[in-house]
């Protein structure tokens, strides 16, 4: 018999249980209170998008390397990323993950019309990261630096998957007159405009 | 001496009977009322009985300077006037008819319109402006090619 039990000892005619010394409260209390850990109440909750950014709004690009182009968003994707296209053919943005914060959504809408399963297959976490050759480090990259980089190589079937992508995106477009102008024009205030006041 | 010669001049006046809009800083902005009789040279005492929805502007005293102009007047309109008879004076002028031809108006509506665009519209007002501008001048060279 082990553990915390308490046990009973005879004392002359009586009996009496004596609790195990770990059980008995104890001598003496800490002299400084014990600090509480601080209970977190905050919770990861998911991004909630404006909801103006549906697929197939028309976008314009705030930031980055296609700043002021106007765009199709084709997805969302999570913690606020969003998929765009230009179409590649008509603005020559390409399939590409964009932050929501740095866009304007317009309240133009194109119908998309796109393959659900090639949607979901581009939206997949890896799509556009899987085939990046690592960085050359340290020594080998200093002596390279005087030789031509290497052309970069697109991922196979991201071409394709543009094509296929755009090519019922483009096909709505042709329908409504100017729209593919609309889209191959970029962006910027002109003298005089106001943002904050402007309605897209 | 030769005769002197005077012409009125052809300002709009701050008079009775003349219909002014009123401009943004005023509750009415936007409205049009007309001047029923002029309190001192900084106020009016003003009416609207306008006969469209929402527009009728109550009999108040207002800041000329919160007041526009229009060139319409109201001809003979009695100093005073109240507003029963006023709305009568109103109709019978065609006020609201008169003031949605004005030029005045018309700009306004424009305006309203052009700032009430989407990005892509503004788009195609530009597109199609420069397609008009083309064609212009396009006629104009030929004509001028002509002469």
């Amino acid at each position: 018999m082990s553990g915390t039990e308490p046990k009973t000892k005879k004392f002359g005619s009586g009996e009496r249980t004596v609790p195990h010394h770990t059980e008995k409260a104890p001598k003496y209390y800490p002299a400084e209170d014990i600090a509480k850990p601080k209970t977190v109440r905050k919770s990861i909750r998911p991004t909630k998008l404006r909801s103006s950014l549906k697929p197939g709004t028309v976008l314009i690009l705030l930031a980055g390397r296609f700043r002021g182009k106007r765009v199709i968003l084709v997805n969302n994707l999570d913690q606020g990323v969003l998929l765009v296209t230009g179409p590649f053919k008509v603005n020559g943005v390409p399939l590409r993950r964009v932050n929501a914060r740095y866009v304007i959504a317009t309240s133009t809408h194109v119908d998309l019309g796109v393959d659900k399963k090639l949607v979901e297959k581009i939206s997949e976490k890896d799509y556009f990261t899987k085939d990046k050759a690592e960085k050359k480090k340290g020594e080998e990259a200093f002596f390279k630096q005087g030789e031509k980089p290497e052309k970069k190589q697109m991922a196979s079937g991201r071409a394709d998957d543009q094509k296929s992508i755009d090519k019922s995106i483009i096909a709505s477009i042709k329908k409504t007159p100017f729209l593919a102008s609309y889209l191959s024009s970029s962006f910027s205030l002109k003298k005089g405009d106001r943002p904050h006041q402007m309605t897209f | 001496m030769g005769d002197a010669d005077i012409t009125a001049s052809r300002w709009r006046m701050v008079e009775v009977g003349r219909v002014v809009l009123f401009s943004s800083p005023s509750p009415y902005a936007g409205k049009i009322a007309t001047i029923v009789e002029i309190i001192d040279h900084k106020r009016v005492l003003v009416d609207g009985p306008s006969e469209v929805e929402g527009q009728v502007v109550p009999r108040h005293s207002a800041q000329l300077s919160n007041l526009a102009l229009s060139p319409i007047v109201i001809a003979g309109l009695p100093r005073g006037i109240g507003n029963g008879s006023l709305k009568g004076k109103w109709k019978s002028a065609e006020v609201d008819k008169k003031w949605s031809e004005t030029n005045f108006s018309k700009g306004r509506g424009k305006s309203a319109k052009r700032r009430a665009l989407n990005d892509f519209e503004r788009f195609q007002v530009m597109r199609l402006r420069k397609q008009v501008r083309f064609e212009e001048k396009k006629a104009l060279a030929k004509i001028r090619a002509k002469a």
